[in-house]
């Protein structure tokens, strides 16, 4: 039985290999795509303009209000249009095709963002105000605030919250298997129907998914104490 | 934007409805279960069984809710000994292995959320409890039991909301519920959009009640908050 995990002709250890590490390629570029995201949305959130205010608010409050394969779903089947009528707005026109890739990281990554929309929000806004009136009265541009102040504090009160995100967009790759993107969840699935060994597939993708979220938790933690390393402890 | 279209899909979307509710309620209700057994166990002393609880908990969160359903769903099949046991009827209808999965994964969210609470009483609550001569169970159903639920209420309430939006996974093991009626209408019309909306409007609007019903718990477990304000 173990031999169909195997690295050998016969076995799918090859292809779970593959299959992990493009799990983790997209859950990299979408919690990346995530951030940036969120960096926009708190800053949306932050702003005084009331139009921005409503706009992100409406985003993170439907994105985390309905189900992700929902957002999955609109992606693979209407992406395509979307992206063709933009183009189209450009004066391209023809079919513009996005891979099962891009749909995987857009869906994920617009779920991830709306999560990291408020970690960084609440992130921004325990930066003591007190330091940037000092930074400013140094005679800093905005820029050198944001730089040198803002985004170097911001990152160290919302590694706690971002590697919840993580998390949560590790797991949410595994809806992507529905676009039929060759990641872990989609190669166990088609090993186990070929191999009528549905168990041993599936578990040991629990196994891999578990190897992952292990690794990732003891990074962040590391992350966490180099962020904090210039804090005193209480 | 083809109002028509999402008007005539609102009464089929509405249809799957009753089976999304079915799971939501099924899976927490079964699931409060499953994680007052098992904080309980986490909190025994016993080394074995806190360690058997804790590993239940971390495979259960560490990996995606996928994997648990289709884990049950085709993986439990291949058994022999399950396929003759009195439990095969029942594992062998996708329903009943989408609230199995849905179960067994908020109960090991849930009872780390109850834990928390258990801890947070006051231990002063518990001696005064003991003091007045109640025994252990008594002050554990009288006096942490209720201040823990108050405590919890909040986090549970993402919780509720977690798992409003995981029941569309079942969707995938064949079962008809919002999210599966929407994907098939979606293939059928190919209108994206605009069953997308109906759908996640279903949606929003059952995690708006959740959110509410949640609120309102809090507010009745909460007298004393009330009296002063």
């Amino acid at each position: 039985m173990l031999e169909l995990l195997s690295f050998g002709p016969n076995g799918w250890g090859g292809q779970l290999l593959m299959g992990t590490a493009m799990t983790v390629a997209v859950a990299v570029s979408a919690f990346a795509f995530g951030i940036l995201v969120g960096s926009l949305g708190a800053s949306a959130k932050l702003s005084h303009s009331m139009a921005l205010n409503v706009v992100a608010d409406i985003y993170t409050t439907v994105v985390r209000g309905i189900p992700e394969l929902l957002v999955i779903y609109l992606l693979f089947f209407g992406g395509s249009s979307v992206a063709t009528s933009i183009a189209a707005a450009f004066g391209y026109d023809g079919r513009v095709d996005l891979n099962a890739f891009t749909i995987g990281v857009l869906a994920v990554g617009l779920i991830s963002g709306a999560y990291s929309t408020e970690v960084i929000r609440g992130a921004v806004q325990s930066v003591p105000f007190g330091q940037i009136e000092a930074a400013r009265a140094c005679g800093m541009s905005r820029w050198l605030i944001l730089r040198r102040v803002l985004v170097p504090q911001t990152l160290r009160f919302a590694l706690p919250g971002l590697g919840n995100v993580w998390q949560l967009t590790l797991k949410d790759t595994a809806l992507v298997s529905v676009t039929a993107l060759a990641e872990l969840m989609r190669v166990t699935h088609l090993a186990a129907g070929a191999t009528r060994q549905p168990f041993l597939f599936y578990g040991t993708a629990a196994v891999l998914y578990l190897l992952l979220t292990t690794v990732s938790t003891a990074l962040f933690n590391r992350a966490e104490i180099s962020a904090n390393r210039g804090v005193r402890r209480a | 934007m083809n109002w028509q279209l999402m008007w005539d899909s609102l009464p089929r979307m509405i249809g799957g409805l009753s089976l999304t509710l079915q799971l939501i309620v099924g899976s927490l209700a079964l699931g409060a279960l499953v994680a007052f057994g098992v904080a309980l166990l986490r909190l025994s002393g016993n080394r074995v069984v806190e360690t058997l609880a804790a590993a239940y908990v971390f495979v259960f969160r560490g990996t995606p809710l996928l994997v648990q359903i289709f884990l049950v769903y085709y993986g439990l099949g291949q058994f022999e000994f399950i396929r003759d046991s009195i439990l095969w009827p029942f594992l062998r209808e996708p329903y009943w292995c989408a609230i199995l999965a849905l179960t067994l994964n908020t109960g090991a969210y849930t009872s780390e959320v109850l834990r928390g609470a258990i801890l947070s009483v006051p231990q002063g609550q518990v001696e005064a409890a003991r003091a007045c001569g109640m025994s252990r169970a008594l002050a554990f159903r009288r006096i942490v039991l209720p201040v823990a639920i108050r405590q919890m209420l909040p986090a549970y309430g993402n919780e509720v909301i977690l798992m409003v939006k995981a029941t569309s996974l079942a969707s995938t093991i064949t079962l008809m519920e919002v999210t599966g009626i929407a994907r098939r209408m979606i293939a059928q019309t190919f209108a994206v959009f605009e069953l997308f909306i109906v759908a996640g409007a279903i949606y929003l609007v059952l995690n708006f009640i959740a959110t509410r019903l949640i609120k309102f718990a809090e507010w009745r477990l909460t007298p004393y908050l009330r009296a002063r304000a």
